[in-house]
């Protein structure tokens, strides 16, 4: 499980800390040179990595675009301009529009992920977590923890909520985590993201000729005539990729941390009032998502005592900023009880994460229940052989054989 | 304390709804709306976090308030 030398710096980890090298930038140089990578291409980005400068990049919308340009004009470059079109997953929406476009379509799915949206949901997420542990019980273990439970779980809920049949998974599935790998070459990446659009479009059509009591049939119901179906079919593939990849990826991820901190594993098994202290916690210290998009800079801008140029492209490092003294003490200590700090695993600013209050609802309701269900649990193979993803958009697991 | 948000900043991510739920919800629209403007001395400390929580940077305390907080 050691680090592995190709991945860029900013995606480096030892299970589940960032690599010393992000400390070392934090401290000696905060804002410094790293190459990207997406398919084939290698590029230069500034890589942000202390807590203040990160808030200061993520809210600063006007200095810096999410409209991909820097990447674009190096994969242009390197590939040409037909495949540099192919930068962003699902094509062009919500991620990568600048206000006063990206306000205007905030605004129109901000409804649907209200906080108090999302406690009515309540209910049918307990009911869909019990569903599945009750399966794992009856199939009795070892099982894969991915499979059966972290993966399916977000998943069923965003196919509710955005009206995607759950029996087309397989397929929503693979492409999705595909879309979110970075190693993936731009000829594949092109097949998939086509694939993915077939099938969005295909529901997006159901929706307009009957629109359904979810997320898409709302949308064309209220804003039918705003919303093109490029548009539609853009925003349902960014949610139903973001919708589950991550939060599946917290609760696999979170808990193998927690099975390698059985203190802390019983602290939460053993009291539920602490769960939103401990999901909190959790994102800060895992931050799966390394860097979200990469900016491009629009005017020269000072971040950090370093000027950053009109054109050149910015990533921060979200678990470099959720590691630093700025944020609490004794960062690098899991600590469930932890007074919740104001980290940034779900970004900043305008971009902030819109799925945020139902990736806690159900990491709240998930990691309590799975435990105390199976106040046995445990790895079903030795620690050393769990695999990592790193090259992926989303860090988290491939599978994770547990028993009980 | 004297609390305010900017509507035409907030993004609805209802962190300050989650933060200090007392004195922040989110209206129909998915946007922030301040149900105790004057919040009680208890609540300040929330308050702030929330100020620091908001991703938009909608939110804004100012004093004076409610007399003696
Ligand atoms: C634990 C789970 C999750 C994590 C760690 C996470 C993380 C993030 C981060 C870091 C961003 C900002 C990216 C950037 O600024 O470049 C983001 C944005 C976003 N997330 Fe999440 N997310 C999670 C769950 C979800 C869920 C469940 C949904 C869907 C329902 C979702 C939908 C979105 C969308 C649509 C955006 C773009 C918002 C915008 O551009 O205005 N996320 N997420
Ligand atoms: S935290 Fe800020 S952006 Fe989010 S709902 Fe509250 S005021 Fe609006």
């Amino acid at each position: 499980m050691s680090e592995v030398a190709d991945v860029p710096v900013h995606m480096r980890r030892t299970a589940f800390d960032p690599t010393d090298e992000l400390a070392r930038r934090r401290a000696a140089a905060p804002v410094s040179r790293v190459t990207a990578t997406m398919g084939q291409v290698r590029f230069p980005t500034w890589l942000v990595t202390r807590y203040d400068d990160v808030r200061a990049v993520l809210s600063d919308a006007v200095s810096f675009s999410n409209a991909n340009e820097a990447v674009r004009a190096h994969v242009a470059a390197a590939l040409g301009e037909e495949t540099a079109a192919r930068v962003e997953l699902g094509g062009p929406s919500l991620l990568s529009y600048d206000p006063p476009r990206h306000t205007w379509l905030r605004r129109l799915v901000a409804p649907t992920f209200t906080v108090k949206r999302m406690y009515r949901l309540r209910h049918r997420v307990e009911a869909i977590v019990a569903e599945h542990l009750d399966a794992m019980e009856v199939k009795g273990g070892p099982i894969d923890l991915v499979e059966a439970f972290a993966l399916p779980v977000p998943s069923l809920v965003i196919c509710e909520l955005l009206g995607v049949p759950y029996d087309d998974r397989a397929g929503f599935q693979r492409r999705g985590e595909a879309q979110l790998d970075l190693e993936l070459d731009f000829a594949e990446r092109r097949a998939v993201e086509e694939e993915s659009r077939a099938y969005m479009a295909e529901l997006v059509r159901r929706n307009r000729a009957h629109p359904g009591d979810n997320l898409l049939g709302t949308l064309v119901r209220d804003h039918g005539d705003e919303l093109p179906d490029e548009e539609l079919v853009s925003l349902g593939i960014l949610l139903l990729v973001g919708g589950h990849e991550t939060t599946a990826n917290m609760l696999a991820l979170g808990t193998l941390l927690l099975l390698r901190h059985p203190d802390q594993l019983a602290l939460l098994r053993d009291d539920p009032g602490i769960a939103d202290r401990a999901v909190e916690e959790l994102m800060r210290y895992l931050s799966i998502v390394h860097t979200g998009i990469i900016r491009t800079a629009v005017k020269d801008v000072t971040i950090g005592g370093t000027v950053i140029k009109a054109g050149d492209a910015v990533a921060v490092s979200l678990p470099s900023a959720n590691r630093d003294e700025a944020i609490t003490d004794d960062p690098d200590v899991l600590d469930l009880t932890r007074e919740p700090t104001s980290h940034v695993a779900f970004g900043h600013g305008n971009h902030h994460c819109l799925g945020a209050p139902l990736a806690r609802l159900e990491m709240r309701v998930a990691f309590p229940a799975l435990l105390r269900r199976f106040p046995g649990l445990r790895l079903a193979v030795p620690f050393e052989e769990i695999e990592f993803r790193s090259l992926s958009v989303v860090y988290g697991l491939q599978s994770l054989p547990v028993t009980w | 304390m004297r609390v305010d948000a900017d509507r035409d900043v907030c993004i609805g991510a209802g962190n300050c709804v989650l933060t200090a739920p007392e004195v922040f919800d989110q209206a129909a629209d998915g946007l922030v709306d301040v149900i105790d403007p004057e919040p009680a001395p208890h609540l300040e400390q929330s308050v702030r976090d929330a100020v620091v929580r908001c991703p938009s940077g909608a939110i804004t305390v100012g004093g004076p308030g409610r007399p003696g907080s």
